[in-house]
């Protein structure tokens, strides 16, 4: 038994380490290919391109949070892509119609809404979470397009002080960031030292104990997917911001990568595990491999394939490498 | 009767450990042709595990099991069904979603036999394309029996057969059972009901403390002689845990917690007791007598289908255990994995119930918190060397951590359900001294254990649950092991009115 701790000591001790603090190697990482890049494409790792990279991390990292909380009781949250776009989509249209100001909480209802419904089908009605915000996402987007047939001569306009918020730089620092330091500093808070947070981590190990405990779930569902809703909405007009073209398809293609980026950063999907500082370097990562594929030039399909055996990939080293015992 | 055939099967110094407990030891049982044997013991003693061990299920670490003189291989389940042991299970062995007809296929019964003994059951009636979830319990029973029959066995192993079904059909199931006899099979019975035993059984072998303690010849007036040798030498353990100390004669508070002719189902009828202010009520029933059904009623798990409960005088009703905690009342279940968060720290297992109302999601008072949790570690003595996640702790830190969460969030009633199955005797010390202090600063404990000698050392009162009812309320300094093991298995019910 001494012998092999005196064998794998270090290894050991490394082991260690990397459990306690899982964001080390996830740091290493997104170094490594940071450091690939520059190799691959000399310079191109300037001032521009940090700003970039952090600006087009910063919604998916969002988008991941929703897929982080979900994640840490057990479920996931599908329609966050069609909140998103939905939130989008009414805010550009109703711009127009009821102001720049009002258009604001007239975007973010429909995203609570659909929270709340998820909440009430996961908590209540105890759906799978899975097929719940899968179907609500499918109802959401149907809306969308009646929506869009009403309000299709009324055309579309990006409010000034997102498109500053999305595509504006100051430095390597992105305006976005204003939006999004407290945002992650309000989420990390929220996991490790609230209550709330506390009974995600517990319904997400252990239902049974929590409801010995008192604690009733439902309302903890029903508070969660509304929460994740309403992030989910907020993204939304962020990426308006960013992208400035409105459509029904606007955040829907960055679902998979946010899931991606919680599943890279160390959420657990079976629940219980799982740290949002994890989340927001997986999607940082997730971001700097998508340039590296567009800069080597390689065919479309090549890239996708590529990226999913690299995310595979990576997600297999980091569960070995952080899970002990 | 049969003494000069050869055994039909012999199990001979079997013994398994499970890490430091001594599950079996030298333990033997033997079944002739045309024999009935009852295979008894205590909680504990060894007897589902020498069930697993001759149905395949386990693998002994020593000892071997012989049918009609060849060598069971252990290899798996099958091969033991192979060889002519055939088990009929408390759980029925029916895959819910086939029709009768497709299980009897899974297990290459016959048809006509198997028609042929549920006739003789009295279901001859039953269709066969029937789908078997859709039927009851206890004719799900009947089947699992009839297949096992119709399978013609060389060795039947009856685990509980009796349980959870209707007298006139536990009548059938003997009638049957017993004309197995003829067939020249032999049949391993278990069951908690003397009568029973007594009914169908020639020979009693009797397991304690994973041992074969001795086999005797069922005949009128046996029960007293098993139950002595059930409990045999289990007094040393008494005087290891020492005397912490029983109640003295402190006056009975008025009651806490009132069940009136409570009832789950058909396994839990009308039971109705006070548990008073200060006071440890004991539970002792045997395995599965409706002491579950009471915990999970009584902790707003389960709704019970008749009767009420009233706390401090006042009639209540609860939808989820989180009403059940709103007056107080926490429960501790007897399986300590579905309470605590296993990868989490001792710290946030004790302060989950704080963070349970959604009035108090926001953040956390931390040195308040602290403080708290601190008092109750304090309190239980939990050894917190092991920083970082529970499942590092030893079982029996871990049992402390389940009720300092409850002493932490002040509750005035704590439901036990066999808070020292499994622990270490260390843990156990520290335990009952615990109960009795609490019980001394007004909290009421309700008590289930599965080990008969805590009762006097833990207990103020003791009622005891066979069948689904409270057959007898005994005061603790009174009881002794033996009366307590007889009235567990319903040999005393006459005493109940007088207590």
């Amino acid at each position: 038994m001494t012998e092999a701790a005196a064998d794998g000591g270090y290894g050991i001790r490394f082991k260690r380490l990397l459990s306690e603090y899982p964001v080390i190697p996830l740091i290493l990482l997104l170094t490594a290919l940071i450091v690939a890049l520059e190799i691959i494409r000399p310079g191109i790792v300037n001032e521009r391109w940090i700003a970039n990279t952090i600006k087009f991390a910063i919604p998916l990292a969002m988008l991941a949070s929703c897929q982080t909380l979900t994640m840490l009781t057990g479920g996931i949250d599908l329609s966050v892509g069609t909140i998103a776009t939905i939130s989008a989509f009414v805010m550009a249209t109703q711009v127009t119609l009821s102001g720049s100001a009002a258009a604001i909480p007239i975007a973010l209802a429909p995203a609570i809404l659909l929270g709340l419904v998820n909440g009430f089908g996961v908590g209540v009605c105890r759906v799978h979470p899975l097929i719940m915000t899968l179907g609500t996402g499918l109802i959401g987007i149907g809306c969308l397009q009646v929506y869009q047939r009403f309000v299709i001569a009324t055309g579309s306009e990006v409010p000034d002080y997102l498109a500053w918020l999305g595509t504006g730089r100051f430095w390597i620092l992105p305006h976005s960031l204003l939006l999004f330091v407290p945002f992650a500093i309000g989420v990390i808070f929220m996991l490790r030292r609230t209550g709330f947070g506390r009974l995600l981590y517990a319904l997400g190990e252990n239902e049974n104990a929590t409801r010995l405990s008192g604690v009733r779930g439902w309302q903890v569902h029903l508070a969660l997917y509304a929460l994740s809703g309403l992030i989910a909405g907020i993204t939304g007009l962020l990426y308006l911001g960013l992208i400035k073209a409105p459509s029904l398809s606007l955040v829907e293609p960055r679902l998979l990568p946010a899931v991606a980026a919680a599943v890279i950063g160390g959420t657990s999907i079976f629940g219980g595990r799982g740290t949002y500082s994890g989340t927001i370097i997986g999607a940082l990562i997730l971001t700097v491999l998508t340039t590296m594929l567009t800069v080597m030039q390689i065919p479309e399909g090549t890239r996708r394939l590529l990226f999913g055996v690299i995310i595979l990939a990576v997600t297999a080293i980091y569960l070995r490498l952080t899970d002990e015992s | 009767m049969s003494e000069s055939r050869i055994p039909l099967l012999e199990a001979s110094s079997v013994t398994k450990v499970f890490g430091a407990v001594r599950a079996l030891e030298n333990a033997s049982l033997e079944v002739r042709a045309g024999e009935i044997v009852a295979l008894l013991g205590a909680n504990g003693a060894g007897k589902s595990t020498l069930v697993k061990i001759l149905t395949g299920a386990l693998r002994p670490d020593q000892g071997r099991v012989r049918i009609r003189g060849s060598e069971l291989a252990f290899a798996s389940p099958t091969d033991a069904r192979k060889s002519g042991l055939i088990p009929v299970y408390q759980e029925s062995s029916m895959i819910p979603d086939l029709t009768v007809a497709d299980n009897l296929r899974l297990t290459d019964t016959g048809t006509e036999p198997f028609r042929h003994w549920l006739n003789e059951l009295g279901m001859g009636d039953l269709r066969l394309d029937a789908r078997t979830s859709g039927l009851p319990l206890a004719t799900l029973r009947i089947l699992d029996l009839a297949r096992a029959i119709a399978d013609d066995p060389v060795v039947l192993l009856l685990d509980e057969i009796t349980a959870a079904l209707p007298t006139d059909l536990v009548q059938k199931v003997l009638e049957v059972v017993r004309s197995q006899k003829d067939r020249n099979c032999g049949i391993i019975f278990i069951s908690h009901r003397f009568i029973e035993i007594g009914a169908v059984c020639d020979r009693a072998s009797v397991l304690r403390d994973g041992r074969t303690v001795g086999s005797l010849d069922v005949r009128p007036g046996v029960e007293d002689q098993v139950v002595e040798m059930m409990l045999g030498g289990s007094l040393d353990s008494t005087a290891a845990v020492g005397d912490s100390g029983v109640a003295g004669d402190r006056a009975a508070g008025p009651p806490r917690l009132r069940a009136n002719g409570l009832s789950a189902g058909d396994n839990l009828v009308e039971v109705t007791f006070e548990l008073r202010h200060g006071e440890v009520l004991g539970v002792v029933a045997l395995e599965g007598q409706g002491q579950d059904e009471l915990f999970e009623v009584l902790s707003g798990f389960e709704r019970p289908t008749g009767g009420t409960i009233e706390v401090d005088g006042a009639p209540v009703v609860f939808q989820h255990p989180a009403d059940a905690i709103e007056v107080g009342l926490a429960y501790v279940p007897g399986d300590r994995a579905t309470a605590l968060l296993m990868q989490r720290s001792v710290h946030e297992n004790i302060a989950l119930p704080f963070s349970a109302k959604a009035s108090a999601w926001g953040a956390i008072p931390k040195r308040r918190e602290r403080e708290r949790v601190a008092e109750a570690i304090e309190r239980l003595q939990i050894d917190t060397r092991a920083q970082g996640e529970l499942r590092r702790l030893s079982g029996g830190n871990q049992q402390k951590v389940t009720i300092g969460r409850w002493t932490a969030a002040n509750a005035k009633t704590l439901l036990l359900f066999d808070p020292t199955r499994g622990i270490d005797i260390r843990t156990k010390r520290q335990i009952y001294p615990l109960m009795r202090e609490l019980a001394a600063q007004g909290t009421s404990v309700l008590y289930y254990t599965s080990e008969l000698e805590e009762i006097p050392l833990v207990c103020d009162r003791v009622v005891v649950i066979f069948s689904g009812r409270i057959v007898d309320t005994i005061n603790a300094r009174d009881v002794d092991e033996s009366m307590l093991m007889r009235a567990a298995y319903g040999l005393r019910p006459s005493s109940a009115e007088a207590a």
